[in-house]
């Protein structure tokens, strides 16, 4: 199993090293709790409050546990324009599956898109996003 | 025969998976290639030329046999032979990580041009091409460069801007899943060019396949631009670091807040060192122009929005896609007549240029040119070039609120005048929009939106004043 020791370990020679220690704890344990910013803190030789205010800056950072899978849909403009904001009472009409907003993806020209993990998913409409979220 | 099917973020979220293997299954040779960026025909399928668009697995059949319907020959379609490709000429043709391909196609011959004619002529060759920044300032690329040249320290960093954060553009996108390689020369060439001994790419976290493709391609391609260094850095989810000192700050570990200018980064960039920071379709023009000559690229254009411009066409749009083009068309041109109007077949309400900060602009003003000056002439952004078109079922107030919106949670949060300004500007369009106090409350937003416009460090808080006052002053009906 990976440690916190083994992350910063890895990172520590690299310039900047904060945030790609940030991202791989986030992969491995979830998130990033009160005990792996102290520890990186530590190694990194920066106060914990300077961890926790990088942490809380960055959206993609959870200082909670999330259990659930997360599906992120697009809620920016051009997947408003082809109909985003028709489908979220879809998303909201269930819980197992955390559905949060991102802003943008790229996808632009085939939205509403989403992304779950590293798998993207475009022309979204009332079935397809509950297929989705029903295979999640 | 050999069947071409990208393997861009487009093509994936639309199913080209299933499409590549049900051809493999039927024991067809499949290559997987980068996207013309036909957007609504994807998956697009190309077989020996000839393309068939929004392909599924049911259709690998039908197409085998020859009775399915065909695009023709792709090249020839007028949505790819009406362009100038030259940052995306080999769009569809090639294999984003083959070194072959890469080669094949004019690859590193840039990069071989500035070594051979030295960094001096090299910044000369920027120069006379006229290239500017296209991450959205048009700041001209040269004199950026001429000044990191001259600025004497120990060591210089460049920094390429892949946080590409403005709904409706994916240009950045393409170029690092469809050709990364002329990115990492572009980078190479600047580092040569100013002194540099290091390159960071800061990507942007949403961008998973364009990660993956670049740190492929730059393990692929170290020994060739050795001993220069390029790294990949990720983002975590904050539009601000797209703004050159907050994505600085981030690569630094820090919070993504912005720095006051001066100093430029130009002078005391990353690390307090100078710094090249250049949009990805900046850099990745570069090499064309190293091969090509300044004056080739130049020749294109208008004024001085000189070259061409990767224009994205997006949201309610029949032919979404990649349009690289001259500056000069026509913003008609480009929603009507290349665009084709909306995907919805209803008519065409506004568009939005330049992403979120941008200002809307309805039909009347579609004679605009695309030119850097015209357009801030008629107080709208060319941006990053993202087009974004809406029909006529867009609610203009519900937008104005959610350009307020994203700069609220998107806020530094360094001044007042964005930090709160911005969530002071969605509780007054609220008020508007539940019919109370409207005039008052009009005027009351008309201060904010000049409050935030002079009082606000960067173009965060400055900009969001555009889409929202633009939806005001050209659809003053859907505030009533
Ligand atoms: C709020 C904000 C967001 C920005 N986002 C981006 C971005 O995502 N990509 C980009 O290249 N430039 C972005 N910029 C512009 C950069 O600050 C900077 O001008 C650019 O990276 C310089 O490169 P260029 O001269 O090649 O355009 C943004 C600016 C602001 C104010
Ligand atoms: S305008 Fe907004 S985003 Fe820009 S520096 Fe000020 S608070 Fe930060
Ligand atoms: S706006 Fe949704 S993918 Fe770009």
């Amino acid at each position: 199993m990976t440690s916190i020791a083994d992350i910063v370990a890895e990172h520590e020679h690299r310039e900047g090293p904060l945030l790609p220690i940030l991202h791989d704890v986030q992969k491995v344990f979830g998130h990033i709790s009160e005990d792996a910013m102290r520890d990186i803190a530590h190694a990194l030789n920066l106060t914990r409050a300077e961890v926790y205010g990088v942490v809380s800056f960055y959206h993609d950072f959870r200082k909670e546990a999330e259990a659930r899978s997360v599906l992120k849909l697009c809620r920016a403009e051009a997947c408003k324009a082809r109909g985003v904001d028709a489908l979220v009472p879809i998303a909201e009409s269930q819980s197992r599956v955390k559905v949060e907003a991102i802003y943008c993806l790229g996808l632009c020209s085939v939205g509403p898109a989403a992304l779950v993990d590293d798998q993207v998913y475009a022309r979204l409409d009332s079935a397809r996003l509950r297929n989705l979220l029903e295979a999640m | 025969m050999t069947v071409r099917i990208s393997d861009d973020a487009v093509a994936l979220a639309c199913g080209a998976d299933a499409v590549a293997a049900a051809f493999v299954a039927a024991g067809v040779e499949v290559e997987r290639v980068s996207s013309w960026g036909m957007h609504w025909l994807e998956p697009l399928v190309e077989i020996d030329g000839v393309g068939y668009g929004q392909v599924s697995a049911d259709h690998v059949a039908s197409i085998l046999g020859g009775t399915a319907q065909s695009i023709g020959r792709i090249e020839d379609h007028p949505f790819i032979s009406r362009q100038n490709r030259l940052t995306f000429a080999r769009a569809g043709k090639t294999r984003p990580t083959s070194l072959d391909d890469y080669y094949g196609s004019g690859g590193w011959l840039g990069l071989a041009q500035a070594r051979a004619m030295g960094a001096d002529a090299t910044i000369e060759t920027l120069m006379a091409s006229g290239l500017r920044g296209r991450g959205g300032a048009g700041f001209p690329a040269g004199i950026k460069w001429r000044t990191v040249a001259n600025a004497a320290a120990d060591q210089k960093y460049i920094v390429c801007n892949a946080d590409e954060g403005d709904s409706g553009t994916f240009a950045d996108r393409m170029v690092m899943e469809g050709d990364p390689f002329m990115l990492i020369e572009g980078i190479a060439i600047a580092g040569f060019a100013v002194g540099a001994s290091k390159g960071y790419i800061y990507i942007r976290s949403e961008y998973p396949h364009a990660i993956a493709k670049m740190e492929t391609a730059i393990s692929l391609s170290a020994h060739l631009i050795a001993p220069f260094v390029v790294e990949v850095r990720v983002g975590a989810g904050a539009y601000i670091c797209g703004e050159e000192t907050s994505l600085l700050n981030s690569l630094e570990g820090k919070r993504g807040e912005v720095r006051a200018k001066p100093p430029l980064p130009a002078l005391e960039g990353l690390f307090g060192k100078p710094t090249v920071v250049n949009n990805v379709l900046t850099l990745a023009a570069v090499p064309w122009i190293l091969a090509h000559g300044g004056e080739a690229y130049a020749a294109y254009g208008m004024g001085r929005s000189k070259g061409t411009m990767p224009v994205q066409l997006a949201g309610n749009v029949k032919h979404g896609g990649l349009f690289e083009v001259a500056f000069g068309i026509t913003l008609g041109e480009l929603v009507n007549g290349i665009g084709g109007g909306t995907a919805s077949g209803r008519p065409v309400r506004c568009v939005q240029v330049g992403g979120p900060l941008g200002a809307y602009i309805p039909p009347a003003q579609f004679d605009l040119p695309f030119d850097y000056e015209a357009f801030a002439a008629a107080d709208a952004l060319i941006g990053h070039a993202g087009i974004t078109v809406f029909d006529d079922s867009v609610d203009m107030a519900q937008m104005a609120r959610f350009a307020m919106e994203f700069c609220a949670i998107e806020s530094c949060g360094k001044c007042t005048p964005c930090r709160l300004g911005s969530t002071r500007g969605i509780e007054t369009i609220d008020q508007i929009i539940a019919g109370n106090n409207v005039d008052a409350n009009l005027a009351l937003l008309t201060d904010l939106s000049e409050t935030m416009k002079f009082g606000s460090l960067c173009a965060l808080g400055g900009f969001t004043p555009y889409p929202v006052m633009s939806a005001i002053k050209h659809f003053p009906e859907d505030f009533r």
